[in-house]
């Protein structure tokens, strides 16, 4: 990154229709968060896929890191209640 | 050593069961690297690939078809885009990988290497390039990479209407003027045999494959995709009146197939290897746009940093 | 008024859109980065999308079976109405940004007045081109600013592409006898009024961007009366060589 014109790296998130909460749509490289954002419209809503964009400079963004000997290839299977197949709905009552 | 053989075991079972990998998660070196090399190869593929249609951008012969063709040529700029993201996520540079491209280091689709020299190669190249360009792709929807899949299912959806124009553009031709239809089955004698070569190599000559497909990254083999195309493609030349050039192409009825004439695979590795009719001039035309835009990207760095510090001094004050 | 006024009024409008978006056009593939190189393709888009608008109007104002592809395709130079600032060649990025920039600007004002005008489809063309029209204003006099107060390179360059453009600035924003006539009628908007807007804008952007403005607003005319530069017979022999070529072939 040492380069003077290299761009710093920018994560694109995009609410596609009021009602939705922004979600993760790529990144792109820009100078400073105007034109992040000014990028992000011409790059992610070619086809008005959106309604509001946020950037956020990738290097200010900490992940969770998994653990490298129990790698995530484990997810939360202990936590079934989290998933919907768990509750047992009968059908009459329809789709839910 | 022991505990690296279980890791890759666990992960190869990981993959096995059709879970996706992410960016953070534990991945053998090689399926990273293998990864960087084949997104960014399939990124400079979409930038270079811009060239040969842009070269008809301002001839196109109605406005409309100009914009298509320049919302194509920009999608496929997006395309690139998406895909050098993808190879960010593993750990790589963008400008690293395109100072890769620059230099010829790396490789990318030699179908680009050759020239557009009529409007029906727009159609061509829609119709042919972009439909063997798509049946790759949708494959790799369903790459074992997260960021990688998500890439090429936007690209997916986006591309849908690319390969559709195409065929329009050839089937406006090939029932044209007779100079028009000429113009249609010219471009499609050209642009067949580099098109059922963008599969790649044979199987059996094709070493990485084995492991990309045991990994999850690659689902169907090159032949397996090449065939595909080929019956796909077949019926919709005839549709339009226009012939393959290929005098032993014919449908086999016990294998549900068409078989097809011997590639000219000695043609294939010699683009390759740069001796194609635009190796240089493709390559050349990125280094110019590259260089020439170094002074207007260092200009907008320089005054972002201003702003940030006339931003802090003003808060601070 | 007369229709045929209304008619050749149109054409400005339309073929200064095409032009500029045919010029715009020969970048993509070439922009400095993939970013950016959307982003002006996005522009060109814009232009050409808003030129088939005119163009087609213009079509039908003349009657008969032409179309937005006969204007196109089947006049030649002297026919053209363009302003002249825009068949100038891209030049560098300063360059293409500055041509841009002191046309957005002007487009903005422009098209803000055109949304009123007593024509209503030029009102309806222009009200659909509005948010497109200001968002390429904001983009451009970034772009001025950035390479202003970049580097002393980009400064420099920038501001001799603004010394270079400043000449075919003039046409745009002083009206001529067709001009005027379109204001009375209520179609057009009033250009001084425009004038002293664009020259306001201007020059707080580029008092932002610690640039110069040059003097005056330059005095090169005759695009709108089919007058034109060396550049556009070759624009147009690129753009219409195949329908010239190939008559009777329909694309």
């Amino acid at each position: 990154m040492s380069d003077k014109s290299n761009w710093k790296i920018w994560e694109v998130f995009v609410r596609s229709k009021n009602g939705l909460s922004h979600k993760h749509a790529g990144s792109l490289h820009a100078p400073d968060a105007e034109m992040a954002l000014k990028n992000a419209r011409d790059v992610y809503t070619r086809r008005s896929e959106g309604v509001s964009i946020w950037v956020v400079e990738s290097e200010a963004i900490t992940a969770s890191s998994p653990d490298e000997k129990e790698p995530l290839f484990t997810p939360s299977d202990d936590k079934v209640y989290r998933h919907p197949t768990f509750y047992e709905i009968p059908d009459e009552v329809g789709h839910m | 050593m022991g505990e690296t053989h279980s890791l890759e075991e666990r992960f190869q079972a990981y993959v096995d069961a059709e879970n996706k990998i992410e960016p953070k998660d534990w991945m053998p070196e090689k399926y990273r690297k293998t990864l960087i090399r084949q997104i960014s190869q399939h990124a400079h593929s979409e930038v270079v690939g811009m060239l040969p249609e842009a070269n008809w951008i301002t001839r196109a012969p109605s406005l409309r078809s100009k914009l298509i063709l320049l919302a194509k040529v920009q999608d496929e700029a997006g395309h690139g885009l998406y895909l050098y993201s993808a190879a960010e996520t593993l750990g790589a540079d963008r400008q690293d990988l395109v100072e890769d491209l620059l230099s010829g280091k790396a490789k990318y689709s030699s179908i680009f290497n050759y020239p557009t020299i009529s409007w029906a190669d727009m159609g061509a190249v829609g119709w042919l390039v972009d439909g063997a360009a798509i049946a790759n792709q949708v494959m790799l929807c369903r790459t074992s990479y997260g960021p990688y899949s998500r890439a090429m299912v936007r690209i997916c959806k986006e591309e849908s209407f690319h390969q559709r124009q195409g065929y329009e553009t050839m089937m406006k031709l090939a029932s044209g003027t007779p100079e028009q239809k000429a113009m249609a089955q010219d471009a499609l004698n050209r642009w067949w045999w580099p098109s059922i070569m963008m599969f790649g190599p044979r199987d059996e000559d094709s070493p990485n494959s084995a492991q990309s497909m045991k990994w999850k990254i690659k689902r169907k083999s090159n032949d397996e995709l090449r065939q595909e195309f080929i019956d796909k493609t077949v019926p919709q030349a005839e549709f339009i009146g226009l012939t393959i050039p290929d005098p032993d192409l014919k449908w086999n009825e016990e294998t549900g197939h068409y078989d097809f004439g011997e590639i000219n695979w000695d043609e294939f590795y010699q683009v390759i290897k740069g001796n194609g009719p635009c190796n240089k001039q493709r390559l050349d035309a990125r280094n110019k746009a590259h260089d020439e835009g170094a002074w207007v990207r260092e200009a907008a760095n320089a005054y972002a940093e201003k702003e940030a510090k006339r931003r802090k001094e003003g808060t601070a004050a | 008024m007369e229709k045929n006024h209304l008619y050749d009024y149109t054409l400005r409008l339309g073929d200064t859109a095409l032009i500029l978006g045919q010029r715009l056009s020969e970048w993509c593939g070439f922009g400095p980065i993939l970013e950016q190189d959307i982003a002006l393709t996005n522009i060109a888009l814009d232009q050409i999308g808003q030129a088939r608008q005119f163009l087609q109007y213009a079509a039908e104002l003349q009657g008969g079976d032409a179309d937005e592809d006969t204007l196109a395709y089947h006049r030649d130079a002297h026919e053209f109405r363009n302003i002249l600032l825009v068949e100038q060649k891209n030049g560098h990025w300063g360059d293409t940004l500055a041509r841009q920039f002191v046309f957005d600007t002007y487009n903005y004002f422009f098209f803000e007045r055109l949304m009123k005008s007593s024509d209503e489809r030029l009102a309806s063309i222009a009200q659909k081109a509005m948010k497109e029209i200001s968002y390429h204003a904001q983009w451009s006099a970034e772009w001025i600013i950035r390479l202003g107060d970049g580097t002393q390179e980009s400064h420099d360059k920038i501001q001799q592409s603004i010394n270079d453009v400043w000449m075919w600035t003039g046409e745009m924003l002083e009206a001529d006898e067709l001009d005027e006539m379109m204001k009375d009628a209520g179609v057009a908007p009033d250009l001084a009024e425009i004038k002293s807007l664009w020259i306001e804008k201007v020059s707080e952007i580029l008092k932002i961007a610690t640039l110069e403005m040059p003097e005056g607003t330059g005095h090169q005319r005759g695009g709108k009366k089919g007058l034109h530069t060396e550049e556009l017979g070759y624009i147009l022999a690129e753009m219409q060589y195949l329908p010239k070529s190939y008559p009777d072939a329909k694309w």
